[in-house]
């Protein structure tokens, strides 16, 4: 174990983080609204720490292990999260406690997009941004450790991921170098951003608004800089530019880099994972749409915007909403809900269990279905006409069971402290899949949950960010032992 | 002709055979002595012992005013490389090589079509294979299926079966039968006697072998006058996941329901990766308890495709009496195929299967396309007429005035892309492709002669 070595990490991560501040806080001196001191002490501090911890170890130069791939992916949302959530409990406006000021910094990081802040459209500009620009930065840090790091740890079969960028395939090699394929994701993070931004512009939000909310569309986040979230506009092309956008930003963004390289779609129509993701997202929109129409909650035109867009907003895990969708017909918010375990594909900003493992899950049940008819047989299990490897598969079946362990685990806790049933269960799917919005008590913010639920739900929040194994790992007495 | 010969194989032999019956002049070059002895002791040529790809063995079998080189050793690398140096060192014209791997045929274009490795024409026996049972299953009731004019034209086999409405009367009332179908039984064999030259009057009975000639569309109508037609088949079980029997199911798995049973688990594993919607079974063709757990009786077509003689036909006579409606078994052994009773439909041989491909390529250039049929007896051969009224026996005339040999049918006349089956009052015209039946093959000279140009008259 090479503390000195994390130390190091998570220093230059907390002094790049610093600069996060600076924007609102030229922001907050320039419309003089009040946040100035708590952004320039947020500001200070985390850089202050960041140099104390980087300065004695700024000359160490040693390869990261394992292990410290585990600690250092861990800390970056924890330490993170922690820091960056001075600014929000300093400020004035908000008067959040430490646990809520905490609990809203990592749901922006972890791209969660819960919230306990109530009136965001009072707030001050900076704080809003503030916030969307938490997202936007955890988005990036959710590409690298998709792309970088978990397959490289081998979480819950994503070896299968790793395997891949180091075989043949042209498919899935997208550069040669860890470094380069991370900057190449980044371009594409960037340019989405700002396609985001111009098409918001264009169907009518102000340029403060269309940066913001390109930042948690992109991010899958779901933090808006309204109370109403994106109901606050009424055009319907608003809601179609933001389903467009969340559809792009859940599908595997290597997959779009080798698209942007080749200049050919077809790359999405020959990924199996980007097939059965879509194909799931037009089941439900459908399912949703008809139900929405015949049981007459919403007209024609709404059902079919609002349907689409509430649907697309909840499985990709973005978590926007323009209706309160916990009032729809019970059995379509839990469809939902359900749904976004899901999630997004794999190397998007989605959170869920990821739509390849779905896939995986579901073909190894047709599989074993086969096998039972015809004993003999020699069945592979194929994605993308290649075999995968038994052992990725038993890592997804064991991912998903840890998975449901840690969702029961957590509900059980949260139920102790006093929560509701509904309320409950919603708030852990909500957070554990990292989608924000829940039902009953927690339909539009989180306000009310008590400080311990927090803290608990903060913890669900990075499980399910770190895909869990990435944290359980942390507490096992082996990963400590020299 | 100069023909050398490599390899005096199975193939090799068979070949040789073939052609010194045609005054060819052949020379087989071997690396076994007591091989190409028993090959001299029966036929007229001349061997030369020694490793076929070394210059000084081409050199010895006279390769230096040779006009054809055929290379049919085991080794596909030889043959490429004997092709190579006869082509570099002695300028041969022609250059016939067996190659059996599917990685270099998968590289046709960029290895043979691009001159790097000189060889003229590619034979692939297991692709041959492949395409003949492909056939013979998108052809249900036949026992062979032989391609003319680019599969245009077809000679089919079928068995005549009691029920069918032409079995038991006169072959011309196959007109009134389907007055919109026009084809021409070209033989019958009747077992245990010699080969039919069918006439209008002709009577069908039961088990005889009817070789007719249709256009591609009208082949189900015509089997279907002859036998209660199968319906098209849907499910079909392979034995032997080799070659053959992946290429196979490859091929057919789109369209049909395919199963293959294949012995060894790890070419078990690599089939599944390579096929898509086959269903690979680990086991053998001869574990009853495999086939009928996997359906046997509602099988359409059981292809036993092993390397192994003994086990296809033991495995194939199971299959059948376990209730497989149709087994086509692969046989090397040509011993064997006398040996066959009624249980197995039909008897694929390789080496008939590439000597007929073969024979197309070395016989003269008017000939397009040959296939051996029942074992070298009889053959089908597409000829091109040269010439004029005057200068040409064939071209001007009617086909009742040509003076064909007895045991010669003329099938069918490719005009451009027109399909004519032939009839007496058809005129043959220059440049006409025409589709011959001879149940003897040694008449295949005198049809050469006949379709001649003559010299006087050029």
């Amino acid at each position: 174990m090479q503390f000195a070595m994390a130390t190091k990490i998570i220093g230059v991560l907390l002094i790049l983080f610093s600069s996060a501040m600076l924007p609102p806080l030229a922001l907050s001196l320039f419309a003089n609204d009040g946040a100035q001191s708590a952004f320039s002490i947020g500001f200070g501090a985390t850089l202050a720490c960041g140099v104390v911890l980087w300065l004695p170890t700024s000359t160490l130069r040693r390869d990261l292990n394992i292990r410290d791939g585990f600690l250092v992916t861990a800390l970056f949302w924890l330490v993170l999260g922690l820091f960056g959530a001075i600014p929000l409990w300093l400020s004035p406006e908000l008067g959040l406690s430490p646990a809520a000021a905490i609990f809203e910094s990592i749901s922006g990081l972890t791209t969660t997009g819960a919230t306990v802040i109530t009136g965001l459209d009072g707030l001050p500009h900076s704080l809003l941004l503030y916030r969307q620009l938490l997202q936007w930065l955890g988005g990036i840090g959710i590409i690298v450790l998709a792309v970088a790091i978990l397959p490289m740890l081998g979480i819950g079969g994503m070896q299968l991921y790793r395997a891949e960028s180091a075989g043949p395939s042209k498919e899935r090699k997208l550069t040669p170098r860890i470094t380069s394929t991370a900057k190449a994701l980044f371009g594409i993070y960037l340019l989405l951003t700002m396609a985001c931004t111009a098409c918001y512009l264009a169907a009518g939000m102000t340029l403060f608004d269309a940066i913001c909310h390109a930042f948690s569309t992109v991010a899958i986040g779901g933090f808006s800089t309204h109370d109403a979230s994106l109901g606050y506009y009424q055009q319907n092309s608003v809601l179609i530019v933001s389903s467009l956008f969340m559809i792009a930003s859940a599908v595997n963004f290597g997959l779009h880099f080798v698209a942007l390289q080749r200049r050919d779609v077809r790359v999405y129509g020959h990924d199996s994972e980007t097939a059965f993701f879509l194909t799931v997202l037009i089941l439900a929109t459908c399912v949703v749409c008809v139900l929405l129409l015949s049981t007459e909650t919403l007209d024609m035109q709404d059902s079919l915007v609002h349907g689409l867009f509430q649907t697309v907003s909840i499985a990709t895990t973005t978590g926007f909403t323009t209706q309160d969708f916990s009032t729809w017909p019970l059995f379509l918010p839990v469809l939902l809900l359900l749904l976004s375990f899901m999630g997004g594909c794999v190397g998007s900003t989605g959170g869920g269990m990821k739509a390849m493992r779905i896939l995986l899950i579901f073909r190894q049940g047709m599989r074993e279905l086969k096998q039972l008819l015809h004993p003999n047989a020699v069945i592979p299990l194929k994605i993308d006409s290649r075999r995968v490897q038994t052992e990725i598969i038993s890592a997804v079946w064991s991912f998903f069971a840890v998975y449901m362990f840690c969702f029961v685990a957590i509900w059980l806790a949260l139920l102790a402290t006093g929560l509701d049933f509904t309320s409950s269960f919603s708030a852990v799917a909500a957070t554990l899949n990292n989608l924000g919005p829940g039902l009953g008590e927690v339909a539009s913010n989180y306000a009310s949950v008590s400080e311990a639920g927090k803290a608990i739900l903060c913890l669900s929040m990075l499980m399910g960010r770190l895909e869990v194994f990435t944290m359980l790992v942390l507490f096992t007495p082996a990963f400590w032992r020299h | 002709m100069k023909i050398i010969i490599l390899g005096a194989g199975q193939v090799g032999a068979t070949l040789a055979e073939h052609l010194a019956d045609e005054k060819n002049d052949i020379t087989v070059i071997d690396e076994h002595a007591a091989t190409l002895k028993r090959l001299q002791e029966r036929l007229d040529l001349r061997t030369v012992l020694g490793h076929g790809a070394h210059p000084s063995t081409l050199m010895n079998a006279g390769a230096e005013d040779a006009d054809m080189l055929i290379a049919v050793t085991d080794s596909d690398e030889i043959n490429m490389l004997a092709c190579s140096v006869a082509f570099t060192l002695f300028k041969t014209p022609t250059k016939i090589s067996r190659v059996r791997s599917a990685d270099y045929l998968s590289e046709q274009a960029g290895l043979f079509e691009s001159g790097a490795i000189p060889v003229d024409v590619i034979i692939g026996p297991e692709q041959l294979v492949t395409r003949n049972i492909e056939q013979l299953i998108a052809n249900p009731g036949s026992l062979q299926v032989l391609d003319f004019a680019e599969g245009r034209i077809r000679l089919v086999a079928v068995k005549a079966v009691e029920g069918g409405p032409i079995v038991g009367r006169e072959l011309q009332e196959i007109r009134e039968h389907m007055p919109k179908v026009d084809t021409r039984v070209a033989a019958i064999f009747r077992r245990g006697g010699d080969p039919i030259i069918p006439q209008g009057s002709t009577i069908v009975e039961p088990n005889d072998e009817v070789f007719f000639i249709a256009a591609r569309e009208h082949i189900r109508q015509v089997t279907a006058e002859l036998r209660k037609v199968d319906k098209p088949y849907h499910r079909i079980m392979i034995a032997g996941g080799g070659n053959i029997g992946a290429n196979l199911a490859g091929r057919l798995e789109k369209n049909y329901q395919v199963k293959v049973i294949e012995r060894s688990y790890d070419r078990c594993r690599t089939l599944s990766d390579i096929l898509e919607n086959s269903i690979v079974l680990n086991g053998s063709g001869n574990e009853p308890l495999l086939l009928q757990q996997e359906n046997i009786e509602n099988t359409d077509v059981f292809c036993a495709l092993t390397d192994n003689d003994e086990s296809n036909i033991m495995m194939s006579l199971l299959a059948k009496r376990l209730g497989a409606k149709k087994v086509i078994t692969l046989i090397t052994n040509a011993a064997y195929e006398d040996l066959i009773g009624d249980e197995i439909d039909i008897a694929i041989s390789p080496q008939q299967i590439t000597i007929s491909s073969l024979l197309s390529h070395v016989r003269k250039g008017d000939i397009g396309s040959v296939h051996s049929l029942r074992r070298g007896a009889a053959e089908a051969i597409e000829l091109t007429a040269h010439g004029d009224a005057r200068s040409s026996k064939v071209v001007g005339r009617r086909l009742d005035e040509l003076k064909l040999p007895s045991s010669v049918t003329v099938g069918a006349i490719l005009r451009k892309d027109e399909v004519l089956i032939a009839h007496d009052h058809v005129v043959v015209e220059e440049d006409d492709h025409v589709i011959l039946f001879l149940t003897d093959r040694s008449q295949i000279s005198a049809v050469e002669k006949l379709f001649a140009v003559g010299f006087g008259f050029i």
